[in-house]
């Protein structure tokens, strides 16, 4: 794994136990000795510590830098209040997605967080449209997300207890600068963390020392954010898929739609107003298995046990800890797409049954 | 008892022989979470895909290894595949074949020289 960039926390991760693999670039821990189910299961019921310093961290500095990122997001980032944080997507012109992002309003500036995988070409882009791109090259992204998060970081951070879900604020730990926002990715309330590298390992040592605190690999990740329904870039989104399709219209507030204050005006304006205001042809659902054999991506769904053509595929399947069974995401017909539709996947050359269910698989828990 | 490269064990019982998987294959699965059983009263090959172990990384095939019918398999696997991580050398067997000939479990290796090969 030679050519692989390393976070900040590697050696702790090798301290821990770490198992590491390749993923977007980067040598990450997939899992530590606990194993996935049990990081999974500590998380839901207590408390885990995440390093996902791969992802970008990007500021926009510029004075009129929320009107600017409006023409490349469906989203009202010029209403965003101070101290706030909104989820958003960087579409292209054909509709589809580029990156799925978090925006962040932090007073004189706007924060980003971006995927790993597709970092350099999201600051790319945006420095190809936007004044004052500064990416963040110094500090390490922590997450805690769990019930106990919030006990656990109010014993390093008096005061985070107040923050509301998707609140951002800058605290202080021994000196150390972290800009905090109570948000995550596994359905859980909790926090993630910027804050310099140099101080990374003492403050993530800091919350592993804590009983109620585990460090959890990207395995556990990735079966915590399915069952909260939450896409993965690359997976359930990508340049084919549109935002209306993959059930994210929540993310485009009224102002960027037909009559609003600032209609349009991003990149794929015209397929995903309309998919808006129609509906769209595909939409991303859920998927229960009716046995205990997961569907896991790629896996080719039929509308009957016999029909020759395909109807759709899954973009992410796994067994789910918490909810005691496979779960998977896929694309589906809109006529196919309501809870309790039957569907078959072809699992090893068999079809499976399975019905179209509701997301998230497990509701979320957030402080809002 | 025997071992093949493909990390399954093998104990002779009576005329029969137990077919499961090593404490390393497991460890290195991960969390079972689904266990395809073979269908009994089969006739299967050498290298055949008689079972699947999804754990929650991946879907693994268990490969028949040596000729011969299945005649029993593990139904507690179905009900509780975690038995896979807990005794993968005891009580989470996954079939039973009947061969015709057990001297050909003479070629698969013997403990130490398993414990060499995933050394």
């Amino acid at each position: 794994m030679t050519d692989l960039k390393r976070t900040c926390l590697h050696g702790m991760h090798l301290a821990l136990g770490a198992k590491m693999v390749p993923f977007a670039g980067y040598e990450m821990p997939v899992q530590y000795p606990m194993g996935v189910m049990g990081e999974h299961l500590h998380t839901r019921a207590k408390a885990g510590l995440f390093d996902v310093s791969h992802m970008g961290q990007v500021i926009l500095g510029a004075r009129d830098a929320a009107l600017a990122l409006e023409a490349l997001v469906p989203v009202d980032v010029a209403g965003l209040p101070e101290g706030r944080q909104r989820y958003g997507l960087f579409t292209n012109e054909a509709g589809g997605i580029l990156d799925d992002l978090m925006i962040a309003n932090r007073g004189d500036h706007l924060f980003l967080v971006v995927n790993a995988a597709c970092k350099a070409q999201d600051i790319a882009h945006l420095q190809a449209h936007l004044d004052g791109v500064e990416p963040v090259s110094d500090r390490a992204l922590l997450a805690l997300q769990g019930p106990a998060a919030e006990a656990a970081l109010a014993r390093l951070v008096p005061g985070v207890a107040t923050m509301r879900f998707m609140d951002v604020a800058t605290r202080h730990w021994d000196g150390a600068e972290l800009w905090i926002s109570r948000s995550g990715y596994t359905g859980e309330d909790g926090f993630e963390i910027s804050l310099p590298e140099g101080r990374a390992e003492a403050f993530a040592q800091a919350l592993l020392a804590m009983d109620e605190v585990a460090p959890i690999g990207l395995g556990a990740r990735d079966s915590l954010r399915l069952e909260a329904g939450l896409c993965l870039y690359g997976h359930d989104i990508d340049t084919e898929t549109s935002p209306i399709e993959a059930g994210l219209a929540w993310a485009i507030q009224k102002l960027r739609r037909r009559g609003g204050a600032r209609e349009g005006g991003f990149p794929g304006a015209a397929r995903i107003l309309r998919e808006l205001a129609e509906g769209p042809s595909r939409l991303r659902v859920g998927l229960r298995p009716e046995t205990r054999a997961p569907m896991r991506e790629g896996t080719v769904l039929f509308a009957t046990a016999d029909a020759a053509e395909p109807v759709g595929h899954v973009t992410s399947g796994a067994f789910g800890p918490t909810i005691e069974a496979p779960m998977s995401m896929g694309y589906l017909p809109a006529a196919l797409a309501q809870p309790g539709t039957p569907i078959w996947g072809e699992v090893r050359g068999k079809r499976l049954a399975a019905q179209v269910c509701p997301l998230p698989f497990r509701p979320a828990t957030y402080r809002k | 008892m025997k071992f093949t490269e493909e990390h399954e064990w093998l104990r002779i019982e009576g005329d029969l022989i137990v077919v499961g998987i090593t404490e390393h294959a497991a460890e290195q699965l991960g969390d079972v979470v689904f266990v395809e059983l073979p269908e009994l009263e089969t006739q299967v090959a050498r290298g055949d895909e008689v079972s699947v172990i999804e754990s929650v990384k991946a879907a693994s095939d268990i490969l028949a290894p040596v000729d011969g019918e299945i005649v029993a398999v593990n139904e507690a696997l179905g009900d509780n595949p975690g038995l896979v991580n807990e005794d993968p050398m005891g009580e989470a067997w996954f079939f039973k074949m009947k061969i015709d000939d057990l001297s050909v479990l003479d070629e698969f290796m013997s403990e130490d020289e398993y414990k060499d090969f995933i050394a």
